[in-house]
This record gives C-alpha cells, sequence and structure tokens, in this order.
C-alpha cells in the first residue's frame, strides 16, 4: 500500500502543480496516469505546440512547459503510478481513500484530488472483424514488456512517432518487424523517419506503404494478417499486431465512483472545487461550474485553492499560514532550501 | 456584419441550422462545440491543433475550403472512417464564402 497526503489521479501539468502547491504546505503527493510517462495531454498530444497563455510565458512549447514543471516539484519528492488507470475507490472508517488501479496497485490518503483532464486515454482501435476476440491474443495496443517480441514476427500499423519508435526500439532487439502505413509519408519527427529509413536499408524493418491491415486470421490466436496495398491483398504471417493510431481519451471508471457528472465532467463546489464527496476534490479540465474555461492555468488557480482545504482535512488541528514564497522561501521534502539573498547593507562613508 | 447559415448533422443524424458569426474568428470545431452537438470532451480534444482528428467532419456542399495543410493530411490520414470528403473541422475558419455550408460530423 502506497500511503501519502494527496493522491492525484492524472499527472498533467494541473496535476504536477499540485504537488508544489500542496509542498508549500508539507503535504506529499503521489500522481497516477494511465500514460506511460507525466505530462497528460501536452507530452502526449501536443508536445512540440506552442502554448501563449501560460502567465509570465509569452511562448513555451507544451512539452517544455512540463519539464518546467516536473523540474519545480521534483524538490517535493512525489512518488508516481504511471501506466495504470485508477480503478476504483473505498472510503475506510478512519476517512482516508483507498485508491486500486487495474494492475492492482493500492494508494491511500486522507485526500484524493482528480486532475484527470478529458480522462484517461484509451487506445483508438481499428475497424477489424473480430478485432476483440484476437486482443491479448496477439494484439495488443501498448507495449508493455518490450522483451516479449524479441525473435517474433510483429506487424506495426501507424504513421505518427509511438510507430516509427517502437519499430525502431523492437528492431534494435531483434523482432522481426513490419511498419504498414496508409500514406507514403510519416508524420514522426524527422529523426525517427531517418532511422527507420536506415533500417529498411538493413533489411531490418519491412515497411509496407500506402498499405492498411484489412483481416486478421488465426483459430485460437492470431496467425496472419491481411495487408491490403493498392487493391493487392497479401498475406503476412504474423505473432503479434501492434495498431498505433493515436488514444483518445474516456472518463473511465471515476464516472462510477458516485460523483456528480455533468457533460463527461464532474460538477465542483468553486469555494475549493470539492466535489459532492467531502475529501475528493477535481480539479482542471475534467471539473465543471458556472463560467469554467478549460485553461492550464485555470487549473494552476484551482490546484492552490484546493490545497488550502486539503490542508484543514489532513491537519484539521494545524493552523495554515499564508506566505509568500519571496518571503517564506522553499523547504523541498529533498532537505534543499530556496530563499532570497539577504542585501548587503553597508555604509560607502566610513 | 451578419452571421451566416451553416448546416450541421451531428453524430446521431440530427440535422441543425446554426447562425454563424463571421465577425469573432471562429472556425468550424469551434461553432459546433459552441453549439454544444457533440457530447462534450470528444470532439475538438486537442483544442484546434490538428493533432487528434476527434473533430474530423465530410463536407457535404461544394464551398470553397481553405487548402489542407501538410499536418492535417497526415492526421485523416491515420483516422478512422475518413472519406473523400472529411476534413478536420478545426482547420477551416469560416467567413462569409462558407455560407450555406453544409457538413455532417464523423464518428468517433
Amino acid at each position: 500500500m502506497i500511503k501519502t497526503d494527496i493522491i492525484i489521479i492524472g499527472a498533467g501539468p494541473t496535476g504536477l502543480f499540485t504537488v508544489f502547491e500542496a509542498g508549500l504546505l508539507k503535504l506529499k503527493c503521489h500522481l497516477i496516469d494511465t500514460l506511460p510517462q507525466a505530462g497528460g495531454q501536452c507530452s502526449e498530444i501536443y508536445p512540440k505546440k506552442p502554448i501563449y497563455d501560460i502567465p509570465g510565458f509569452p511562448e513555451i512549447l507544451a512539452g517544455d512547459l512540463i519539464k518546467n514543471l516536473m523540474e519545480q516539484c521534483k524538490q517535493f519528492k512525489p512518488g508516481f503510478t504511471l501506466g495504470e488507470r485508477a480503478e476504483d475507490i473505498i472510503k475506510k472508517k478512519d476517512g482516508t481513500f483507498v485508491v486500486t488501479t487495474n494492475k492492482g496497485t493500492k494508494h491511500q490518503a486522507p485526500v484524493v484530488a482528480i486532475a484527470g483532464g478529458l480522462g484517461s486515454f484509451e487506445p483508438k482501435k481499428p475497424i477489424l472483424d473480430r478485432l476483440d476476440f484476437y486482443e491479448d491474443k496477439g494484439v495488443e495496443y501498448i507495449i508493455k514488456e518490450p522483451e516479449i517480441y524479441r525473435g517474433k514476427k510483429v506487424v506495426i500499423a501507424g504513421g505518427g512517432d509511438s510507430a516509427l519508435d517502437w519499430s525502431i526500439f523492437l528492431a534494435n532487439i531483434n523482432a522481426d518487424i513490419t511498419l504498414v502505413h496508409r500514406r507514403n509519408e510519416f508524420r514522426g519527427a524527422l529523426d525517427s523517419v531517418e532511422k527507420v529509413r536506415e533500417l529498411k536499408n538493413k533489411n531490418k524493418i519491412n515497411v509496407i506503404t500506402p498499405a492498411e491491415v484489412t483481416k486478421i486470421s488465426g483459430r485460437d490466436k492470431l496467425e496472419s494478417l491481411t495487408i491490403t496495398s493498392k487493391n493487392t491483398e497479401t498475406e503476412l504471417l504474423a505473432d503479434h499486431f501492434i495498431p498505433l493510431f493515436g488514444l483518445s481519451p474516456r472518463l473511465g471508471p471515476i464516472a462510477n465512483w458516485g460523483l456528480e457528472v455533468e457533460k463527461n465532467a464532474i460538477k465542483v463546489d468553486t469555494f475549493d472545487y470539492q466535489t459532492n464527496i467531502p475529501g475528493i476534490f477535481a480539479i482542471g479540465d475534467v471539473n465543471t461550474y458556472s463560467g469554467k474555461l478549460k485553461l492550464i492555468l485555470c487549473g494552476f488557480h484551482e490546484a492552490t485553492l484546493m490545497c488550502q482545504s486539503a490542508h484543514k482535512i489532513i491537519h484539521p488541528d494545524k493552523k495554515n499560514v499564508f506566505r509568500y514564497t519571496t518571503v517564506s522561501g522553499v523547504n523541498g521534502f529533498d532537505g534543499s532550501r530556496k530563499e532570497a539573498k539577504k542585501p548587503v547593507i553597508q555604509s560607502i562613508n566610513n | 456584419m451578419s452571421d451566416i447559415n451553416i448546416f450541421i448533422k451531428d453524430r446521431d443524424g440530427v440535422s441543425h441550422n446554426i447562425k454563424a458569426p463571421i465577425d469573432i474568428s471562429i472556425n468550424l470545431m469551434e461553432l459546433i462545440r459552441l453549439h454544444e452537438l457533440a457530447e462534450e470532451g470528444t470532439l475538438g480534444i486537442c483544442g484546434g491543433t490538428a493533432m487528434c482528428a476527434s473533430c474530423q467532419c465530410y463536407i457535404e456542399s461544394s464551398h470553397p475550403l481553405p487548402k489542407m495543410e501538410a499536418e492535417e493530411e497526415a492526421m485523416l490520414s491515420e483516422a478512422f472512417y475518413v472519406k473523400e470528403n472529411s476534413r478536420l473541422s478545426c482547420q477551416i475558419n469560416i467567413n462569409a464564402k462558407l455560407s450555406g455550408l453544409s457538413l455532417e460530423i464523423a464518428p468517433e
């Protein structure tokens, strides 16, 4: 059981900034996210896109904003459970919550902050007959253990960074890789495209474009795939088929936690962004209230106010004195201390 | 400046005649969201950066549209339910020339 002060569901910008604000109040945080890395949409969907409305940053790339937030919160030593989805929640007799993920990891805290954005990211699935039958029988959407592909015949479909990066990675551990994409052009980073071209020239990756996987065959598990290219069908033996067509957000199991939900968002009280269940807060894009704007900067504000109430719940007997970081400095949980330099007071005429 | 009419068929097949402003510089995806013609959180997920294809629509009329940029073309090449007349609605800004435009929102 992972024990902490605040369980944060969602490691996007709002979740990461919560760690900082909670840290100032000496509260520890642990984040859970379905994605294998922190940053939410900023890392997964548009890391190279600029954002123009982060206060103090006339322009910042979404990926750089996440790097900065990670840097800002690391002194408060947050814990992470990544690549797992918060599945259910129970309230114990002592008032604390236990949040369990789809992989069974348990987390316990007196406060839960849902900072889930538009929801947990689920893979977009291609439209193929009996696809669900072959899921986990050769068809996988997320690569969890790369080693299982060593020496195996693997077909990857897609044209973005994930498809390119995994093709490269798996080719380098001697998987027999075929990359199938609907167009000749790939959307990924230039150096990834270059690497795939190199591997193709060395016969380490078979690239079929423009083409699509149009049929899955096999008796009890995936045995072969039909690839259609320019109206010609080819059957290809395959142990694994990994379609990487991006991810789409779903509110998911949170919708069944007894929270008041309206239009796929969680209703909150704007006093402190608490939900209808005391001790569970919802901040950032996942919440809704009159006048709500889904902006990162609003998520930061909501996180800051939420932490004040979280402190009252966690330490009902302790007084929380509001302080400016410029005056009080920042004491990290890692022993670090940041503070303003003391002015030098000296006489010039002595 | 006056509004124009845009005809939008939602994902349930219901047609809507929408008055669209041409003086506030919005795109078709934002218009759809403004009128709540798709379930919240299912359209315009990337905010209009041509990075998710959730706002795919089928253009049913022959209005002059902006040329498809490489990013939009690449994103549509990975989307599902793509047809000849597919476009990302976030990439089409509303202007007077689009008066009477007819579109259908693609399935999720």
